[in-house]
C-alpha cells in the first residue's frame, strides 16, 4: 500500500500539477510538496506527490552500483 | 531515471548475494532481519531474494501490511456504516476483500450497498462534492505514507467547504510496533530493513531510536532488488562490526528531516492514540485520531452496532504478522486459505505476507 512512483512534474497549479512518466499523464495534488517545481522527479503516492527526488543522490546511487559491478566476484 | 535499471541488474543482485554469504560466514549465529514494509515483502518475493540469501541470514516479514494490521472490528464498524442509508464509502482497494466478522465489502458492495474503490484520497473528496446528499466516509487505514494524503484531503475538503467527506480513522504508526517487536520475547529480530517510502514523510533521523536506544541495526531501503539486497549486506556489516546505526541507503528520496509539510498536516488533523493491531494487541499511542476540533468529520462517531468481532476460526495472520510463523506454519496456509478464497488478511492483502508466499516462495515450502 506504500507503493510510490517517480513521475516528472510537467506543469503546476496552486495545489496540483501534471506529472508524466512513460508518456502516461496523471495529475497530482502538490500540497505535501509545495515547492516543488517544472521539470522535478516528484515520488508520488495514492494521487499526491509526498517527496521530490534528488538528482544528485540518484547520481551518486548510480555510481555506486558501477562501483559494485566493476568489483572482482567473489570466489 | 537511467539509475532504474541497473538497480534491478541481476548480475548486481548475485554480486550481493555472494557478499551477504561471505559476511554471513564470519557472523557468531545466525541473523534474523525484518522487512517491516509491505512493498518490501512483496518486492522480496517478487524477486525471489530469499532463495540468495544463505543460510545464516533469515529475511522475515514484518507488521508493515496496513490492511493486514487492521482489526476485524475496524471492518464491522465500516460494514455497519455502509448500512445507513445516506452513506456513501470511499476504500482504497486492498481492503474490499478483507474478512470481517460476518461478510467483505465487496460482498456489501454486490448486495447493492454504495461501496467505491478510490485510487485516492482526493476521489473521495471529488464523490463526495459530487454527492452533496450523502456522508461519503473515507476508510482512513495506512501508514505514515498514506496518512498525510487522508490530512491533505481533509484540509481540501475544509478549504473547499465540503461539509459531507468523513474519515473513519485507521492509521497506524511505524515506531511503536518495532519498539514492541523488540521487546517481544517469542520474535528475535537482529535487525530492520526499514520502509522507504514511510521514511520520505518521517525522515532518517526518526530512527535514532533504534541504534542508539535499542541497540538494533537499521537500513532504510528502496523497493528494487539492488536496493534490498544492499541493505541486507548493510546490516550484515553492522552485526559484524557490533556497530548498530541507521544507514539511509535511499537518500535519493529519503532526507534526514523527511517531510515536514506532510508531518505538519497530519498534526493539524490527527493526534496519537491507543490502537489495536491484528497480532499485536493494543499498543499505546500507536495510531491516530481525529482532533476533537474535527468531530464532525470523525465517522467513528456516527452512533451505528457493529457485530460482535471475532476473527477468522484457526487464522494465524496475527502471528505471521509478528513474524513468530512463516505462512506454512499456518494450518490454513495453501489448504482452507487460498488468494481465491482467503480466510485471513495476510491472504487477502497483494502485500499480505500469506499472498507473496503463494504467489513466489512456493518453492521455500515445498508446495511446488
Amino acid at each position: 500500500m506504500c507503493l510510490a512512483i517517480p513521475m516528472r512534474l510537467s506543469e503546476r497549479g496552486e495545489f496540483a500539477g501534471a506529472a508524466e512518466l512513460d508518456g502516461v499523464r496523471r495529475e497530482v495534488s502538490l500540497m505535501l510538496v509545495p515547492e516543488a517545481r517544472t521539470g522535478d522527479w516528484v515520488l508520488v503516492h495514492a494521487g499526491y506527490a509526498i517527496g521530490i527526488v534528488d538528482q544528485e543522490e540518484a547520481q551518486r546511487t548510480l555510481e555506486l552500483l558501477r562501483e559494485l559491478a566493476s568489483e572482482e566476484p567473489a570466489p | 531515471m537511467s539509475a532504474d535499471r541497473s538497480l534491478f541488474d541481476p548480475q548486481l543482485v548475485r554480486q550481493l548475494g555472494r557478499r551477504v554469504e561471505a559476511l554471513a560466514a564470519r557472523l557468531e549465529r545466525p541473523a534474523t532481519l525484518m522487512e517491516v514494509c509491505g512493498t518490501h515483502t512483496h518486492a522480496i518475493a517478487r524477486a525471489g531474494l530469499r532463495r540468495l540469501l544463505p543460510p545464516g541470514v533469515r529475511l522475515i516479514s514484518g507488521p508493515g501490511c496496513p490492511v493486514c494490521v487492521t482489526p476485524v472490528d475496524y471492518l464491522d464498524r465500516a460494514v455497519a456504516l455502509a448500512e445507513l442509508p445516506d452513506v456513501t464509502i470511499a476504500t482504497f482497494g486492498d481492503l474490499m476483500r478483507v474478512p470481517s466478522s460476518t461478510t467483505t465489502l465487496e460482498r456489501e458492495s454486490a448486495r447493492g450497498r454504495d461501496v467505491r474503490i478510490v485510487y485516492s484520497a482526493r476521489d473521495a473528496v471529488r464523490i463526495a462534492r459530487e454527492l452533496p446528499g450523502r456522508r461519503v466516509v473515507l476508510l482512513g487505514v495506512g501508514f505514515e505514507t498514506t496518512l498525510p494524503t487522508v490530512a491533505a484531503a481533509l484540509e481540501e475538503a475544509e478549504r473547499e467547504g465540503v461539509a459531507n467527506f468523513l474519515v473513519l480513522p485507521g492509521a497506524k504508526l511505524i515506531e511503536p510496533p518495532l519498539r514492541a517487536l523488540i521487546a517481544d520475547p517469542q520474535v528475535r529480530v537482529d535487525g530492520f530493513l526499514l520502509p522507504g517510502h514511510v521514511s520520505v514523510v518521517l525522515g532518517a533521523d526518526f530512527y535514532a531510536f533504534l541504534a542508539h536506544e535499542l541497540g538494533v541495526p537499521g537500513a532504510i531501503v528502496g523497493f528494487a532488488p539492488v536496493d534490498v539486497m544492499s541493505g541486507v549486506v548493510e546490516l550484515c556489516e553492522q552485526l559484524l562490526l557490533d556497530e548498530p546505526r541507521v544507514a539511509n541507503l535511499y537518500a535519493r528520496v529519503v532526507r534526514p528531516e523527511g517531510n515536514p509539510v506532510a508531518r505538519a498536516l497530519m498534526a493539524r488533523f490527527f493526534e496519537p492514540v491507543d490502537t489495536r493491531w491484528r497480532g499485536l494487541g493494543t499498543i499505546p499511542l500507536s495510531g491516530l485520531a481525529l482532533r476533537p476540533q474535527w468531530a464532525q468529520r470523525d465517522a467513528g462517531r456516527i452512533p451505528v452496532t457493529p457485530c460482535e468481532p471475532h476473527e477468522p476460526a484457526g487464522c494465524r495472520c496475527g502471528d505471521v504478522l509478528r513474524g513468530a510463523i512463516e505462512p506454512p506454519e499456518c494450518p490454513l496456509y495453501e489448504g482452507a486459505c487460498t488468494p481465491d478464497t482467503p480466510v485471513g488478511a495476510c491472504m487477502v492483502s497483494s502485500e499480505g505476507t500469506c499472498a507473496a508466499w503463494h504467489r513466489h516462495e512456493r518453492h521455500l515450502a515445498g508446495v511446488d
